[in-house]
Formats: structure tokens, sequence, C-alpha cells
């Protein structure tokens, strides 16, 4: 195959512009703002935090919100949607091309089961009605980084539709104060992603890898059921958690495996809703929240002074901190919708409707994928709260963290300790430690083998609780040793004989007569502790 | 030795009569010679060579791969050839090799056939006159025949004999004149509104369009996904049978290939005719069908008339608006399938580097001819969305109209369809370009593409083959259906059958 290089002075330099100008307008434009309105000599709101915008100024109208997401998920798949390429993130450049995904002429797609079982079991862990029946189409528009000059997508009938996600996000200041909230699934789309153009500046050109062009996405649209960022980026945890319990998507949203795009819009309750915006390529939970805020906002500031929302789309600047117009596809794009010719429709099967006799490497069945689902993030924190009596703040906490569940479950197999006492050690002590040197579970110095026989010593009284605090710290730094020889080591038991720890409180209160009393019972309550 | 049948030939193989080689090095002179018919854009002599050696080993081993092994065929060139030029006759593929032979190709190559090289055609199978291609336009076999040239001389005195020439028909009309010029004893040609029906219509030759999903299309560089399928040029029926035996099935690379396991092919035989019911559709008796191919018409429903068969008027009442319908859903096809075509991942690339999209435009605008350009227009206009419910979606509807009445006229008892291929007999090159590619496509389509439209595993048709030799009528059997021998292609009769006429 010719080498992938779009030699093209300006593409870059013009994505350059675009990011310039969008600056210019917006991020410059606020600024505008702020002076004419210190001309009106009105008070700025645009100058508050961009943090609980429903509230507007005193004796005006609130704001409501409505916040919609389109998620894609990249479909854990050992091959491509339609092409047998292997999937790998960060491969080299056009390692994984097949003739179908570099769009030859003459080549045709062939779909993959793999891609549509997981659409099947992330419609039906969301709640989703199945549709047996569901159409591919094409959905066109000229980028360099989409070979055909179409993306197969399912635009009338996707596989799956009307579910429903449930999530928690906290209200109020306390991290108990837990509220589950509800967004409704309009569908589930299978498609197909595009490359990756790369834009090098300095030599005015773009390359072009395709290694994830045709790669399987699940596009996931979640109803306009939010008003914050908060809520989104609880929602989109939420999916991410059920995605890698079922194994249909490893969800990394720093490798791009989830990517998200947000719809904002802005209207007095009671009115019709406002003109929406679209904030595209959202790629970590925190600046999709961030983003989100923002632009309500922006939207109620710009709403306020009398301008109007466009429809556009608008890209998160990270270091900004603020969404700014994208350099629109050629403006409004018409995507010339067709049915996708070369697939004949996706027909999907339960156990009453399966054909006798039906090969069963040829058909799906709906059914036996619901019987084989595996425990979804829900089960499992009602799990915990059941068994261990654990608060239900503690469980979300132990399944957000990646690996931390299972670490919990591993220090729980291995240890007499009470299963609260393990939650407390783990959820402050352990995950503390993390936090504060930036790990992940994977990476902690300390076992949950460790941990395990350190809470044995705990539960036995062969330490105090300080001493365990101080056991820990010690296994944090020094790995390889186990609990007890720090705890030989350190001479931290505590003494277990009743004469000898006698003699010694003899011995402390004859050489202290002073203490007196006070110091008496504070001997004895460390002789019992 | 050229003017025989494949199994004549494949026979005289077998028994040593030729050698592979021989055979190979014969077809390739005659490529030579017949040059300026323009049928091929590509003649693949060494690897023909090379295949043509490797299949006298075999034969010499006693290891034959069949009835096709050392068979020179040609492939219409919209189909994908390893490290062979396929340039759908566009500057926009000139030069591009593909990396990947179309199952097709694959499988004729895999039973020993011969590759004799690409042929020539419309620009990406878009038009019915094999004229309108970057390579020029192709000029029918028939056109040199002592019979035409002295028809012509009857005809115009003085006039320009270079001139003169007929078109083949399209737009697979290089592997009909490569038939019928007996370069080759089979080729392939692809159908999507009769572009291969219509060219062996009018180069006398067996033109056969399979069922669409009997014969895969992975590697035929599409022009409608929908209504395209892989088409079969020899010089009778029987040997249309074969290759037919040898493409049919079912291809993991094609989705919309049947499944089902194909039976082989075996003709019936003449005592079959008797209990034959054979439909005329009273609207295919177009004003504008010439009065030749009228006469042939009613001469071959006499025929089967006399010989025990009953012949019956039968209605297809949406075929007035086939061909309507037909321009807007091969437009909007036209317009995706060609989307691929921006100069970034193979094929042409404008020296215009400005910014992407000045390079796209101006690389398709180098890249496709008006007729391509024309088509992709009209389809993204289909495809608009203010558009798509009034045109596409209506053309859709109409569409499963058009099949119903296919359906509704076998259901009534028909077994065969008996129509003419196309309005009259080839015309000469210079009265074809009189009008422009859409007005003669429509025209010449007319009598096809309904059986495209109609599509899914409906339809076989079936041209039937000029005849040269015998004078009087006579049947031997269904499929051979010797008309007169009447010249320069004007059989243009076709036949449709309900199943297969297979099974």
């Amino acid at each position: 195959m010719a080498a992938l290089v779009v030699r093209l002075s300006c593409l870059g330099k013009r994505w350059v512009l675009a990011c310039i100008d969008g600056g210019s307008r917006h991020g410059r434009g606020a600024a505008i703002g702020l002076t004419s309105r210190r001309k009106r000599g009105q008070s700025s709101v645009a100058q508050q935090p961009l943090i609980a915008v429903q509230k507007s100024r005193k004796g005006e109208r609130e704001w409501a919100a409505v916040v919609g997401l389109e998620i894609h998920a990249q479909i854990s798949s050992n091959s491509k949607l339609f092409s047998g390429s292997q999937v790998h993130f960060a491969a080299p450049p056009n390692s994984l091309v097949s003739f179908f995904d570099a769009s030859l002429p003459g080549t045709l797609p062939v779909l993959n089961r793999r891609c549509v079982e997981a659409a099947v079991m992330t419609g039906l862990a969301l709640n989703c009605r199945i549709n047996k029946k569901s159409l591919f189409d094409r959905k066109h528009y000229f980028y360099a980084d989409l070979p055909a000059g179409y993306q197969i997508t399912q635009q009338r009938l996707p596989i799956a539709v009307n579910g429903c996600l449930a999530y928690s996000v906290s209200v109020g200041k306390k991290p108990s104060q837990v509220s589950t909230r509800t967004v409704r699934i309009k569908q589930i789309q299978l498609e197909q992603d595009s490359g990756k153009s790369l834009h090098d500046e300095p030599r005015s050109q773009t390359l072009i890898d395709l290694n994830r062009a045709g790669v399987g996405l699940l596009e996931v649209v979640l109803e306009p059921d939010m008003s914050c960022g908060e809520e989104a980026a609880s929602a989109v945890r939420e999916l991410q958690l059920i995605l890698q319990a079922l194994g249909t998507s490893q969800a990394n949203m720093a490798e791009g495996q989830l990517r998200v795009d947000a719809n904002i819009s802005v209207h007095h309750p009671g009115e019709p809703l406002g003109v929406r915006t679209e904030v595209k390529n959202l790629n970590s939970a925190r600046f999709l929240a961030k983003a989100i805020d923002f632009e309500i906002k922006r939207q109620i500031h710009e709403l306020e002074n009398g301008r109007k929302i466009l429809n556009e789309t608008r890209s998160f600047d990270d270091k900004l901190g603020c969404t700014m117009p994208m350099r629109d596809k050629e403006g409004k794009q018409d995507y010339r919708f067709m049915p996708e010719p070369n697939l004949p429709p996706l027909l999907l099967y339960d156990t009453a409707s399966l054909p006798p006799g039906a090969d069963p490497q040829q058909v799906i069945n709906i059914d036996w994928i619901r019987e084989r689902l595996p425990e979804l993030p829900g089960k499992t924190r009602e799990k915990l709260i059941q068994q261990y009596g654990m608060l239900p703040e503690h469980s979300f906490t132990l399944l957000n963290e990646v690996g931390l569940l299972e670490f919990f479950q591993n220090v729980i197999k291995e240890t007499r300790a009470e299963p609260k006492k393990v939650t407390s050690w783990v959820l402050n002590i352990f995950l503390g430690f993390l936090k504060q040197q930036n790990l992940a579970v994977n990476e902690s110095p300390v076992t949950p083998s460790a941990l395990a026989e350190l809470l044995n010593l705990l539960d036995r009284k062969a330490i105090s609780s300080s001493a365990a605090r101080q056991v820990f710290e010690e296994l944090w730094r020094s790995k390889g040793k186990t609990p007890s020889q720090i705890v030989s080591e350190k001479k931290l038991e505590l003494m277990q004989d009743q004469e000898a720890l006698e003699r010694v409180c003899h011995t402390v209160m004859e050489g202290h007569p002073q203490v007196g009393v006070e110091g008496r019972r504070k001997a004895m309550h460390f002789s019992a502790c | 030795m050229l003017g025989r049948t494949l199994r004549e030939v494949s026979t005289a193989l077998k028994q040593g009569h030729i050698t592979p080689t021989e055979l190979c090095q014969k077809c390739l002179s005659l490529i030579k010679k017949t040059k300026f018919l323009n049928a091929y854009i590509t003649v693949s002599e060494e690897v023909a060579l090379k295949q043509a050696e490797e299949s006298e080993k075999r034969y010499k081993k006693g290891h034959s791969l069949g009835d096709l092994d050392g068979i020179p065929v040609a492939v219409k060139d919209n189909f994908s050839t390893s490290s062979i030029e396929t340039t759908c006759a566009s500057n926009m593929l000139k030069g591009y090799v593909p990396p990947y032979n179309a199952t097709v190709v694959q499988k004729l190559l895999d039973k020993g056939a011969v590759l004799m090289g690409k042929t020539n055609l419309d620009e990406f199978a878009m038009g019915s006159g094999s004229t309108d291609g970057v390579f020029g336009p192709v000029k029918n076999p028939w056109s040199y025949s002592k019979q035409y040239r002295e028809k012509r001389k009857q005809k115009a005195h003085g006039e320009n004999e270079d001139s003169n020439w007929l078109i083949t028909g399209g737009s697979s009309g290089g592997s009909a004149a490569a038939v019928a010029a007996f370069t080759c004893f089979a080729a392939l040609g692809s159908d999507t509104g009769g572009s291969t029906r219509n060219p062996a219509a009018h180069c006398g030759v067996v033109g056969f369009k399979p069922s669409y999903g009997l014969v895969s299309r992975h590697g035929l560089i599409p022009l409608v996904n929908s209504m395209d399928v892989p088409g079969i040029l020899t010089r009778c029926v029987d040997d249309a049978a074969i290759v037919l035996g040898m493409l049919a099935g079912h291809d993991p690379k094609d989705s919309t290939t049947i499944q089902d396991p194909v039976k082989p092919f075996t003709l019936p035989t003449f005592a079959d005719v008797n209990k034959l019911c054979i439909g005329i559709p009273k609207e295919y008796l177009a004003p504008e069908l010439s009065s030749e191919v009228r006469s042939f018409w009613s001469k071959a429903a006499n025929l089967f008339e006399s010989e025990g068969a009953k012949v019956i008027e039968v209605s297809l009442p949406h075929t007035s608006y086939s061909i309507v319908c037909y321009h807007v859903l091969c437009t909007s096809e036209v317009a995706s399938n060609m989307a691929r075509f921006d100069g970034l991942e193979y094929g042409h690339r404008c020296d215009i580097n400005v910014s992407t999209e000045a390079m796209y435009a101006a690389t398709r605008r180098e890249g496709f001819n008006d007729v391509v350009r024309g088509r992709i227009l009209s389809g993204n206009f289909f495809l608009l969305k203010e558009n798509y419910e009034n045109y596409f979606i209506k053309a859709q509807k109409v569409r499963r109209l058009i099949a119903n009445d296919f359906v509704n006229v076998f259901n009534s008892g028909v077994d065969v369809l008996l129509t003419p291929t196309t309005l009259s007999e080839a015309v000469p090159y210079l009265e074809f370009i009189k009008e422009d590619n859409r007005t003669r496509s429509a025209q010449d389509d007319i009598f096809t593409q309904a059986v495209n439209m109609a599509g899914e595993n409906l339809t076989s048709a079936i041209p039937e083959p000029h005849a040269k030799e015998p004078e009087q009528l006579h049947v031997t059997s269904f499929s051979y259906l010797p008309m007169t021998n009447e010249l320069a292609g004007i059989i243009e009769t076709f036949v449709v059958t309900k199943r297969p006429y297979w099974t």
C-alpha cells in the first residue's frame, strides 16, 4: 500500500488557526463581555467560579440545565468490527490495517460476531430492549482518517433501545449523602471507529494512522436526563464500571477506549429547552464534569447578556478550563445516510425464536447471553453491603478504584479480622497511602497477604492499633518484609504476660510517685488494651 | 481451434490435441491481431504463459483441475486482480495494482484457467456502449465481418469505413468483444443494469447474469452494491453453465452470498421444453422496439410454442417506472461508493495541496469523467436529508413493487420470461454518441435493469447466443436456442427463469 501521508501545507496550519481563532472569540470574548458589563454597571457572574450555576442573580429567574451524553466505547475484541485486523492500543502506525480497513475497492464488510455479542451484553446490562432485527447504514463525510468516505453505523434501527442506567451522586457536604438517579438510554448502536490524523505542523503535513480505523464501537446515547457535570461524570463512571464488569470494553478514557460527547442546553424551568451545543471528545471524567459546568455557565452568561446560543460543536481546553468552538466539518453537515447494501439485516434470536437445527456458530441467542451475564457493579455493591455490613458510600469507593475491590476481597480471604475493620483499613489507610503517592492499586508495595497478616496481628491483640499503623508504614517503605518480622524487629508486640506486666507497672509507679492516681489509671488502661 | 466452444476445447486439451501453451499462444497472437478492437486494457501475456505452462505440467501428469484447466479467459477490468493493474477504465485508478484477487478471479485461477488480460469497459462500468472509458471505445468485432461490410455498402456509399464501426454495447463491451473475437473462451463481466447482457446481445455471445447472491462480489469494484453481480460471457449456454458451476456458491468474504450449498448446474434436455410455460411481458412491447428485434422475439416465441411449450402473455405492470427508479438507486449508491476515491490511500492524487478539501476536489475532478461525476452529483442530491424520503425511499418502494411483479408472474405458473435484451441491433459509434451517456443508458437498460432491481434470489437471465452455423431453427436443449444466422448481433432475446434453471 502507498504511504498514508497527506502532504498538505495548510491542514496543520488551519487547525492551529482554528484553535487560535476559537480562543480569540471565546477565551477573549469572555473578557470583552466582562468589560462591557462593567460599563453597564452590572455585577459579574462570570467572575464566580464555574460551579453551582443554576442559581442566577438575585431577583432573576432560575436556570435549568439539560445534559445528554453520547458515549463511544471501543469494543474489547481481538479483531475489528468488519475485518480480521487485530486490535491493539499503541501498535506501530498502520501495522493493523486490512484491505477493507484501507477501503481498497471491491472489499466488503464481514460482521464480527464478538462485537455483536458485546453489544447484546451491554444492552442487556443496561436494561435495553434488544432489537431482533437491526440494520446498518452509511454515514457520509469526507475526512482524511475515514478512508471509505463513510462510516458504517446503525442509524435507522440500532441493536438495542430504551434502557436505563442507575448511578449515584453525592448530595450535600458529607460523602455519606448519596442519592441514586436514573438516566434513560435511548439506544446502543454498533459502528466503526475512524483512523487517527496526526498533524505534523513543522512539516505542514498530516499523517494518517489507520490502526484504529474500523475498530468496533458501541455508541451509547444517554437521554438528556442530567443537569450538571457531576451527574454526567457519575453516570459515565457507572457505565464504565458496567462495561468493565461485562468485559465488553476496557473503557479506559485515557487510552481513548471511552470517549464522551456532551449535549448541553439551558432554559428557564417551565419553558421549552434551549438551543444546545455539543462538546466533543471529552477524555476524562474530571474534564467532562468541568466542561459541562463551564458550558452551562457560559450559556447562561450569554443568554443573560442578550446573546444567542449557537447550535455548534465545541471542544474543551483542559489547560484553560473552557470550551471553544471547533472547526466545524464544513458547517452544517448533511451525512446523506443510506442503507449499507453489503450487510444483510442483523438478526438475533431468543430461545423461543431460534430456528430449529440452527448452527450455534451462525446464530446469536439473546437468552443464552442473558443467562451468562457476569455480576454487575450494582449487585456487587449490594452484596458488599449485605455481606460485610458496609456503608453504601464505602461500597462505591471500593468499586470506583480499579483493583481495589479485588484487593479488599483478597485481604478478607486471608484474615480473621472483622470485615468492618478490613473496610476501614483498606479505604482509609491503604487508599490514603495510594492517593498520597498517586499510585494505582496494582502498584502498591503492600500486598493483600501482608495487610491480612497485619490485621491478624491486630485482631489477636499481638499489637496495638498505633503499632499496626507503624507496621503498615514500614511495610510500605520496605518491600519484602512480613508484618511479623517488622513487629519483632521494632519490638512492637503487646506484652501478654500478666505478671511481667504488673512488675513493669509497679516499677514505673514506684519510680514516679508524683504521677499519682491519674498515672495509675492510664497505666492500667495500657495493660488492658 | 479458437472458434470452438469451451467444452470442445477442453476436450481437445484433455485428449492432447492441443497443449495449454499452444492454445494460450494462439489466443495471444489473435489478441495482437485484433488490438484495434480495443477489447483489452491490459494483456497479461507473461502471467498467461506462466499459467499455461503450469497447466501443461498438470495435463502431463494427468492431474488436470477440470474443464477450465488451461482455458484462456478474460476478466473485465473492474475485478481486482492481484499484481495486475485494475483501472475501471478511469484516470482515478490508472496504475492501481490490487494486492488481492476477486473471489471469482481466484476461483477461475484455482480451476486452472489462464488469464489473458483485463477487458475494457465504460468508466467504472457506467454506460451502455463501452464508449466512455479513459482508454477509448471498444469496437464490435461484427463491424469487420463480411456480412456487415456488405450491408453497410448497400446502405450508404462513400461513408468513411473507419467510423462506421459498431459499438459493442456495455459496459462489459471488452469482455463481449474478447469472446466474440475468439481471443478467449469465457470472460467475466459485471451486470448492474444490463452490463453483461447488453454487450452480449450486441456481440452475439451468451451473457449470463446470475441471481444476486449466487456469485461473490468480493473484489468486484462496485457500481451499485445492491444490484451488481459478476456476469459470464461465453460463446454458448453450455459453456456459461460450466463457468457458473465454478463460480457459484457462498463466499465468507461477501455477506450477501447465499449460504445454502449450490447444486451442480445441469442443462435440461430437449424433452423439458414441452413442460414449460413461457411468459411474454406485454409491457416490453415498447414502441421504440426495432422491427428486427420484434420479429426475432416472436420467432423465438413461436419456436418455443412449436416445440410444445405454452407461451402466454403476462403483465409486469410497474415496468414503466423501473428505469427512473433505477436511476435514483443507482446514482445514490454510486455517490456513496465513489466517496473512497479521495487520492489518499491509492489511485490518482492531484498536485494541489492547499488544503485537504482542495486536494479532494481536484483529485476527483481529474480522476473521474463527466458521467461518473454527474452520477455522484445526482446521487448526493437524492441522499440529502430533504430529498431522501421523496427520492430514495420512494424508489425503494417502487423497487419492491417491481420485484413483486416478477414474483406474481412466476407464482402464476410461468416458468420463464422471454423478452428482448435491447431495443435494436448494435448501432454505429457515430450514431451512438449523438446521445449522451445518461440518455443512452436509460434507453439501453430498459429491458435489462428491472431484473437487477428485482434482485434477490429471484432471477437469472440468459441472453440467447447469436448462432452462426444453423440455418434452420431448432432447439437442441432448453438453453441452446439458435435463432438465425443474421449478422451483427441482433439476437436480443433473453430468458428470465423463475428458478435458476438448473434446479
